[in-house]
């Protein structure tokens, strides 16, 4: 019986050290470059803010129909990204975020 | 017998500065504190900053400043005989790059991890800052051409390396899409990886290629340098998973299989092989050949990386003091990461004295200054390996050139990204708005002019090799200024950074003195080296008489107070 507890426990301790290992390597691989992932990321959010919100920002935008329906996906974002690009204020007059 | 005492000599005294000298720095000098609050935590932002368990730290450390300058480094310098290599690099790595690299990851601990530049500004003043934009703009347009030529020289004496040179980008091309793509394991990936890679060097091995006489009217060294800088230009501008990422991370693991095979080798051959790794090498080569210039102060800028390089402390400041999660583990990754950079050192010494057979065929090698380098590592580690681990000679020798070239193009292509960076920076500052197709055609047409200053073999590339280590020094005494300015203000002994200091920057400036004569001697002019050169020369004067200046404005002052690092504002600095 102790054997069989000694046994799980050893078990458990190895699956322990194979996952920290596994995470590891993970972050061997990812870590140096991560900060460029993020950025590049970022740029496609920031394409795709603009394509969602062309039309009221005020650029003609042919999709507009389609893309209106995506507003909702980037209100939460909004502030922090109108905020980012340099503009202290909301540019929307019928949106107050801040 | 000769190269395990060597190699056990030279363990043990790395082993020492970790164990002693480090372990002094950080209690007496450092003074690390686990309680302080660093940049990692106090800023952490999930990108730059982030806490980093120590090992994986060390492991990005490490492989970011391990290029080829190790290995190229010593294997040209043993021209002089090994014992002043293999000292210059083990006492180099224990009392100067250890100190050196510990050092500057926490000088830009202590300033919210603030790079080198940013540093140079508030302890030695503005200009220090300028400085630092051309000697790191000249450092990289120099590591780019050299390591071009480094390659050229590989593939041209090793054919067997070519197959896996150009093979390993497509294995990393499909590592990259494999975990990004098709979101497989990172593990299995990884060891399916490395096992193509050695496949393809078992290939390259039975399918040797060389290049005819002209292709595409170019003689073989002129075709792979443009090839080199074609393939360069192109893996700078694609998105990093692509090609960079998975290449960096394949190599970091090649890195430490190669150091394993390396180091096993001489053990396993000293002890079970009939043909011992004796020295083949003389301890001091008095009959050297026509042209090798001086030992000293040579000797101390051709060993760049390995003993002390400016280019560690760019690292340590630039990301890596970004990433530590508790102020003592700055001893393991600064002092231990340039210690890894000293074994590869010291491997490739051992390699290049070791492992070639008699003393006639090395005289041969070391035929003149610049003639052995990578060649002889690849020859004489290819025959270690034999001996040791009972690979054959010439498949030994293509997985050590497959490592070497690998290295170097890691190298090389990260650089050219880097410049280009450099060039738009300083597109931006006269208001010139450089996008990055132009700046990349820059960097391909000055690196490739540079290469082909000297004639279309890239002659010019391996030419400004000491200059590279000039440059290199330079920078690295320009960071032990700052720290030595740091640890007057705080009243701490200093003399473990003045000294290196002053020893390298009188070499350095002696050797660029030195070249600046030997490049106006008529029938081996060369002027756009000179150029350079001045360059160099006003840059190290400039540091010289800015640091002296901040370290008496520093003893002056009223001593810093115990907590003034901890209470500096926090800005956070873009990478």
């Amino acid at each position: 019986m102790a054997s069989a507890e000694s046994a799980a426990q050893r078990w458990e301790e190895l699956s322990r050290r194979w996952a920290a290992f596994r995470d590891g390597m993970h972050e061997f691989y990812v870590g140096p470059y991560r900060q460029m992932f993020l950025s590049e990321k970022r740029s496609e959010d920031d394409l795709f803010m603009i394509v969602v919100l062309g039309e009221a920002l005020g650029v003609p935008d042919p999709a507009a129909f389609y893309s209106a329906e995506l507003m909702p996906a980037v209100w939460d974002d909004f502030h922090a990204w109108h905020r980012r690009i340099g503009i202290p204020d909301s540019p929307l007059d019928h949106i107050a975020c801040c | 017998m000769g190269s395990l005492v060597l190699m056990i000599i030279g363990l043990a005294m790395f082993a020492a500065g970790y164990m002693v000298y480090s372990k002094y720095l950080a209690k007496r000098v450092y003074k690390l504190n686990e309680n302080f609050k660093t940049p990692s935590h106090e800023l952490n932002d999930g990108v730059d900053y982030v806490p980093t368990n120590k090992y994986i730290l060390w492991g990005h450390h490490f492989t970011s400043v391990a290029g080829a300058a190790p290995i190229v480094g010593p294997a040209i310098a043993v021209i002089w005989g090994w014992l002043p290599a293999f000292l210059w690099v083990t006492l180099g790595t224990v009392f100067f790059a250890g100190m050196h690299d510990f050092g500057t990851l926490w000088a830009s601990m202590r300033n919210k991890g603030r790079s080198i530049g940013a540093l140079s500004g508030r302890y030695i003043g503005k200009r220090g800052a300028n400085l630092f934009l051309i000697v790191i703009f000249l450092l990289l347009l120099m590591v780019i051409a050299a390591f071009a030529v480094v390659i050229k020289n590989l593939l041209i004496s090793t054919p067997t390396s070519v197959i896996p040179t150009w093979g390993a980008i497509v294995v990393a091309l499909l590592v990259g899409v494999a975990v990004y793509r098709l979101r497989w394991p990172l593990l299995p990936v990884t060891i399916v990886g490395v096992v193509v890679l050695y496949a393809l060097i078992v290939l390259g091995n039975s399918v040797p290629v060389v290049l005819p006489e002209s292709t595409l009217g170019m003689s073989p060294a002129t075709f792979w340098i443009v090839a080199l800088f074609v393939y360069g230009a192109i893996a700078s501008l694609l998105p990093v998973w692509v090609l960079l990422q998975p290449r960096d991370y394949i190599n970091g693991v090649q890195l430490f299989v190669g150091l394993i095979l390396l180091f096993g080798s001489v053990l396993l051959a000293t002890l079970f092989s009939a043909v011992k790794p004796d020295i083949v090498a003389p301890m001091f080569n008095t009959d050297l050949p026509a042209g090798t210039p001086s030992m000293v102060p040579l000797l101390f800028v051709t060993i760049a990386c390995g003993a002390i390089s400016g280019f560690h402390g760019m690292v340590s400041s630039g990301t890596s003091s970004k990433q530590i999660d508790k102020e003592t583990d700055a001893r393991f990754v600064g002092y231990f990461g340039a210690v890894g950079e000293g074994l590869l050192s010291l491997g490739t010494i051992l390699a290049v004295i070791g492992g070639i057979k008699s003393v006639a065929d090395w005289n041969e090698i070391y035929s003149s200054f610049g003639a052995g380098g990578v060649d002889a590592f690849v020859k004489g580690g290819g025959a270690l390996m034999e001996n040791g681990i009972g690979l054959p000679a010439s498949l030994s020798a293509t997985v050590l050139a497959t490592m070497a070239v690998l290295f170097a193009a890691t190298t090389m292509d990260t650089g050219m990204r880097l410049l280009r960076f450099v060039v738009q920076e300083i597109g931006e500052t006269v208001k010139l708005k450089i996008t990055k197709f132009p700046a990349t055609v820059i960097v391909v047409v000055v690196g490739l002019g540079l290469t082909f200053s000297q004639g279309l073999g890239g002659e010019g590339g391996l030419r400004i090799w000491p200059l590279f280590g000039t440059t290199n020094q330079i920078m690295a005494s320009l960071s032990l200024s700052i720290i030595a300015v740091m640890l007057i203000r705080k009243r701490r002994n200093p003399l473990p950074a003045i000294i290196p200091l002053v020893l390298v920057f009188v070499l350095s400036f002696w050797a660029a003195i030195d070249q600046l004569i030997a490049f106006t001697t008529p029938g081996s002019q060369d002027w756009l080296l000179f150029a350079l050169d001045v360059i160099i020369i006003f840059a190290s004067v400039w540091v010289g008489v800015e640091a002296v200046l901040a370290m008496r404005r520093a003893a002056k002052e009223p001593p810093e107070p115990e907590h003034e690092d901890a209470e500096l504002s926090a800005v956070r600095e873009d990478v």
